[in-house]
């Protein structure tokens, strides 16, 4: 460790709590899949502009899983293209 | 009306949360027999207690401040999100696993692994604490997950209870089938539950994302069930492509129960 750098122990208990907080919410969220996080949120944006006319809304119940199914498929295929240790 | 989950949804809610939350309590309990073997059941018994209610406060806490503070149609948008990622994760790595491309949950190398820890630290000093402890971190962190899957299956569906009650009857079954397995948790086909549970968390993420933005299903809440089927044939292709792309036999099917029997 650094010199002058304070061990984690040395934190206040909230500044502990804020830093387990947002550690778990970016390996619940994100973790080594980030290509996941994005994907998705810019699928349902995708949905949400299309929805925006209201005679292509129940066409989006086509279109959503289609591209969700396209998201786990392209990151499926990525993480296949490297061989198991 | 789409906004309610009526028919098919309680039972689809009931089978994600029980599975998910099975999954997660088989890999606390390797850790809670771990600390029972080598600190002593007494403190590792009391750190599971004290995990459990600490998880329920949380539910009982957070579940009814959601539903009566945040629209329902932004809580929607926002919990399918969640569910949307959080199960694509899930499958992704369930397909990966089904595939042989990547290692699966090995419980009896968790166990030893956590059974060396624990020896090798000093035995005299703090054992009652170091287990309280160490089983009280196993239990809590991985409830923590299945927290936000009863939150954000139970709000979102009116029906936190059910959500609770389901993770709850999980919790038994999973202590109950620890007693009788003792330490052959790697029997449990935990792939093929991750499996199904990845499969019905992304198919509620897609409906109440698709809810939250305007989306039309056909059919309402029964769009659930096929959307679970359309994705768990796209999981059966991808492993069965990734199998022959592979020059495996395709032995690795997606539901197989004996997926993490290697």
């Amino acid at each position: 460790m650094a010199e002058g750098e304070a061990p984690s122990g040395s934190r206040p208990l909230v500044a502990r709590w804020i830093v387990g907080f947002g550690h778990f919410w970016w390996d619940f969220l994100i973790g080594d899949t980030p290509e996941l996080f994005v994907g998705a949120l810019v699928v349902v944006g995708s949905v949400a502009l299309l929805c925006l006319d209201h005679s292509l809304r129940t066409a989006a119940a086509l279109v959503l899983p289609v591209l969700v199914a396209a998201l786990l498929g392209a990151s499926v295929w990525k993480a296949g293209r490297k061989r198991p240790s | 009306m789409t906004g309610t989950v009526t028919s098919s949804g309680p039972l689809v809610l009931v089978v994600a949360v029980f599975l998910a939350s099975s999954v997660e309590m088989v890999e606390a309990l390797t850790i809670v027999l771990a600390v029972g073997v080598t600190r002593g059941w007494r403190s590792a018994l009391e750190g599971v207690v004290a995990a459990l209610v600490t998880l329920a406060a949380l539910v009982a806490l957070l579940g009814p401040a959601l539903v009566h503070f945040v629209p329902l149609s932004a809580l929607r948008l926002v919990v399918g999100g969640l569910l949307l990622i959080f199960g694509l994760q899930w499958l992704r790595k369930a397909v990966l696993r089904a595939a042989g491309l990547k290692a699966k949950h090995d419980e009896d190398a968790i166990f030893a692994e956590q059974v060396a820890e624990l020896t090798a630290a000093p035995p005299s000093e703090g054992r009652a604490a170091t287990g309280f402890v160490v089983a009280f971190k196993g239990v809590f962190l991985e409830g923590l997950e299945v927290v936000v899957i009863v939150l954000t299956l139970g709000t979102t569906s009116h029906h936190l209870g059910l959500a609770a009650a389901a993770a709850a009857a999980a919790v038994v079954v999973v202590l109950v089938a620890g007693l009788i397995v003792a330490r052959q948790l790697s029997r449990v086909p935990e792939n093929a539950m991750k499996m199904g549970v990845g499969l019905m968390l992304v198919s509620f993420g897609t409906f109440w994302s698709g809810e939250g933005v305007g989306v039309h299903w056909p059919g309402a809440d029964l769009a659930i069930p096929v959307l679970v089927a359309v994705y768990g044939a796209v999981a059966w292709a991808l492993v069965a492509l990734l199998d022959r792309r592979d020059g495996h036999t395709v032995t690795s099917a997606v539901g197989a129960g004996g997926a993490d029997h290697g």
